[in-house]
């Protein structure tokens, strides 16, 4: 899901650095002293889990779980992925300083639309209700980042539509399992520490 | 798994002030990520790999690095030569690919290059931990300070717990396949690593609030800028601003 440097121009650039600036900035606000360990070591839990690689057919895929970091951690997963990319960039160099800004944005802020949109129905007692908007959750915010990041690219080149359609289209399956993973996880979480999912 | 094998060494570039290396590394990957004259871009790849020479790193670990991070770009050369518009420059039975196409893949290509080596010359050949606190000095806000040292800190840990449930899952025979119980079980895999880590966080702020925590980290150590630093420093800088005249020079002046 990241963007490689180099690829994207100034324009993208300035307005992917400058939304997730006003995002962070408002996500740290929000977020009290006495709940950084809480985001920190979540967010360092989302950097673990985004190097497990679940198999599909031939290949494998790994997972981005911004539905549920967005679940937890609300206008927080701003500030927590942004710090969880910024080490990839550091460590392995993937993504990187430029594009940072563009890319937070690109994951949280799907991260935040499922917070609003599905936090409090996943914890609904009709048990329909939550494993749908589960689902949803898993599936909307793969699907939402995989778009934004096609329509970065757009704005870039209009000749990049075919790569940007292939971005959407490879992510499908990944909107899928995560859309099931999240079904499982937020029942499990529900069942084991309801409590975690007040958020 | 985290191993900063980039960042043990003794070269010139390992012993520069962690700040001054950070800002030119911001500058140097703003201005080539947005300039589009082969000249500037060439004359960035010369500047990274420079440091890289100079900051001796082991060059096949380095080209390993670049390997992985060019998959992207490698998309962009199936498709972008056939898409984009301009002279016919070769075809593969239907396709053609155009001259313009080309150019920009390569361009993208180089400039995607220059940055990474940039950043493992300048960045990965100082430790995460002498990274934030040098971001610190450079007056980042102070919960994000936060939340980098927590969150590298317990990048280690949780990794660990991960690997240990790995291991209990190996043990009673799991084999990852294409069906619900691969997914179930991965779900509870995520499901146990967030419950932990949650736990251990309300530990981990208890034992520090027992301790006196009041919301303030404190900076032990100082970094000094010694004369080393500011020449080197100076000399980037100005190699900086000579990219920028290169490529911007007509519309400056």
């Amino acid at each position: 899901m990241h963007i490689s440097e180099g690829v994207l121009s100034a324009p993208v650039l300035i307005t992917g650095a400058a939304l997730t600036a006003v995002a962070v900035g408002v996500g740290l606000k929000k977020m009290d002293y006495d709940r950084i360990p809480q985001v920190a070591i979540l967010s360092s839990a989302f950097f673990v889990a985004s190097l497990i690689h679940v198999p599909v057919g031939p290949s494998s895929i790994h997972l981005i779980l911004n539905g549920i970091m967005g679940v937890l951690l609300g206008f927080a997963a701003f500030p927590a992925i942004l710090v969880a990319l910024t080490l990839q960039a550091f460590l392995f160099q993937f993504g990187g300083i430029t594009t940072l800004g563009v890319n937070t944005f690109n994951i949280a802020f799907p991260a935040v639309v499922c917070f609003y949109a599905f936090g409090h129905a996943v914890k609904h007692k009709n048990s329909v209700i939550a494993l749908c908007s589960a689902f949803g959750c898993g599936f909307v915010a793969v699907l939402l980042s995989s778009i934004m990041v096609a329509t970065s690219l757009v704005f870039v080149e209009e000749s990049f539509v075919q790569v940007a359609r292939l971005v959407v289209i490879a992510h499908l399956p990944v909107m899928i399992i995560e859309g099931v993973l999240t079904v499982f996880c937020v029942g499990f979480l529900g069942k084991v520490r309801p409590e975690i999912l007040g958020g | 798994m985290i191993r900063e094998g980039f960042s043990l060494g003794h070269s010139f570039i390992h012993r520069l002030d962690p700040r001054v290396k950070l800002v030119i590394a911001i500058l140097f990957s703003i201005v080539v990520a947005v300039a589009d004259r082969f000249t500037v871009l060439l004359s960035g790849l010369l500047f990274s790999l420079v440091l890289i020479a100079m900051a001796r790193l082991k060059i096949r670990e380095v080209f390993y690095r670049l390997l992985v991070v060019n998959g992207f770009i490698l998309l962009l050369w199936i498709f972008l030569p056939f898409t984009f518009p301009g002279d016919t420059l070769f075809s593969i039975g239907r396709l053609t690919a155009s001259r313009e196409g080309v150019i920009y893949s390569l361009l993208i290509t180089i400039k995607s290059n220059t940055i990474i080596l940039s950043c493992i010359a300048l960045i990965a050949t100082s430790s995460i931990t002498t990274l934030v606190h040098a971001m610190r000095h450079l007056y980042i806000p102070d919960k994000l300070a936060h939340l980098f040292f927590f969150c590298y800190r317990y990048i280690h840990v949780i990794y660990l717990e991960y690997t240990r449930l790995v291991n209990a899952m190996r043990i009673r025979c799991f084999e990852p396949k294409t069906n619900t119980h691969t997914y179930r079980t991965y779900a509870y895999l995520v499901a146990m690593l967030l419950l932990k880590s949650y736990d251990r966080s309300e530990r981990v702020y208890n034992a520090m609030l027992c301790r006196g925590f009041k919301g303030k980290f404190w900076m032990l150590d100082h970094f000094s800028l010694k004369g080393s630093d500011l020449i080197s420093g100076t000399v980037m800088l100005l190699y900086i601003v000579g990219l920028v005249f290169l490529q911007w020079g007509k519309t400056i002046l």
